[in-house]
């Protein structure tokens, strides 16, 4: 696995032990007035376990396994990383957003910030979805 | 294939036609039947009981060996992952009606978010060993 590959799913893996914490918490304030009431934190449970889950593990094992270009290599990194880099902090901007009361930008920034991150993966994996021998 | 990895997908399979008929019977049963009991239960099974679930097989089944003596990680915990996956599923589609007709619900759902975190600990756990470079 390349190095982002590594990066990304393992955050991955914590997002999905973040969002299964949350989700578990507000299952069990449903059952027992003894689990704290986190309905506020609601969007960054969804938040976690569909974009720092799903997504980035889905980004991430695409980036390692689909075909590379001659030589091996699987493109120009540094993009790859930017986008990593925006894909998270945009998940937790948009994840936090309606917990603070934020404006309604707040959110937006997030959802942009998603946004061009899978913009940009989208243009770095697109060319090595391609036949045998391509 | 290992057997759990077929014990994942084809379950996986399963929550994915009950969430889908789920749906349907949303639309058919009678209005005065609280749908926002069965919601949540329609949603878990398609994101927890399908894509995650099916995620953990497929994770399980292709990713890098964690060693030569136990290239899976252990057994064990891919086992308890997926009993307490699907315990915790069950319990919530058993627990989310009942709290709707004001029947003792807690303890359902209490249960269920604690199997399912419990599940996703598992998993995590063995997991992490595999994400590695070559």
């Amino acid at each position: 696995m390349p190095r982002l590959t590594r990066w990304a799913l393992r955050l991955a893996l914590v997002d999905l032990m973040l969002g299964f914490t949350l989700g578990g918490l507000i299952l069990c304030s449903k059952g027992s007035e003894a689990c704290p009431p986190l309905w506020s934190l609601r969007a960054l449970h969804i938040e976690l376990l569909t974009v720092g889950w799903m997504a980035q593990l889905a980004l991430g094992v695409a980036y390692w396994i689909l075909p590379r270009y001659a030589g091996g290599v699987r493109g120009a990194s540094g993009p790859a990383w930017a986008a990593w880099g925006l894909l998270n902090l945009g998940l937790w901007t948009a994840g936090v957003a309606p917990a603070l009361s934020a404006p309604t930008l707040l959110l937006a920034a997030g959802r942009m910030a998603e946004a061009l991150a899978v913009l940009v993966f989208a243009t770095q994996l697109w060319p090595r979805a391609k036949g045998f021998g391509t | 294939m290992p057997t759990l990895a077929r014990w994942y997908i084809k379950t996986s399979l399963v929550w994915l036609l009950l969430a889908l008929a789920l749906g349907v019977a949303l639309f058919l049963l009678p209005s005065d039947l609280p749908a926002a009991a069965l919601v949540p239960v329609q949603i878990h099974a398609f994101v927890v009981g399908w894509i995650t679930q099916l995620i953990f097989g497929v994770v399980y089944w292709m990713f890098p060996k964690a060693s030569l003596e136990r290239p899976r990680g252990s057994p064990s915990l891919a086992l308890a992952a997926y009993v307490l996956l699907n315990g915790g599923l069950v319990l919530r589609a058993v627990g989310e009606p009942l709290g709707a007709f004001d029947l003792p619900s807690g303890p359902w759902l209490v249960a269920s978010a604690a199997m399912q975190w419990l599940a996703g600990l598992a998993f995590v756990v063995n997991t992490w060993p595999r994400v590695k470079g070559p």
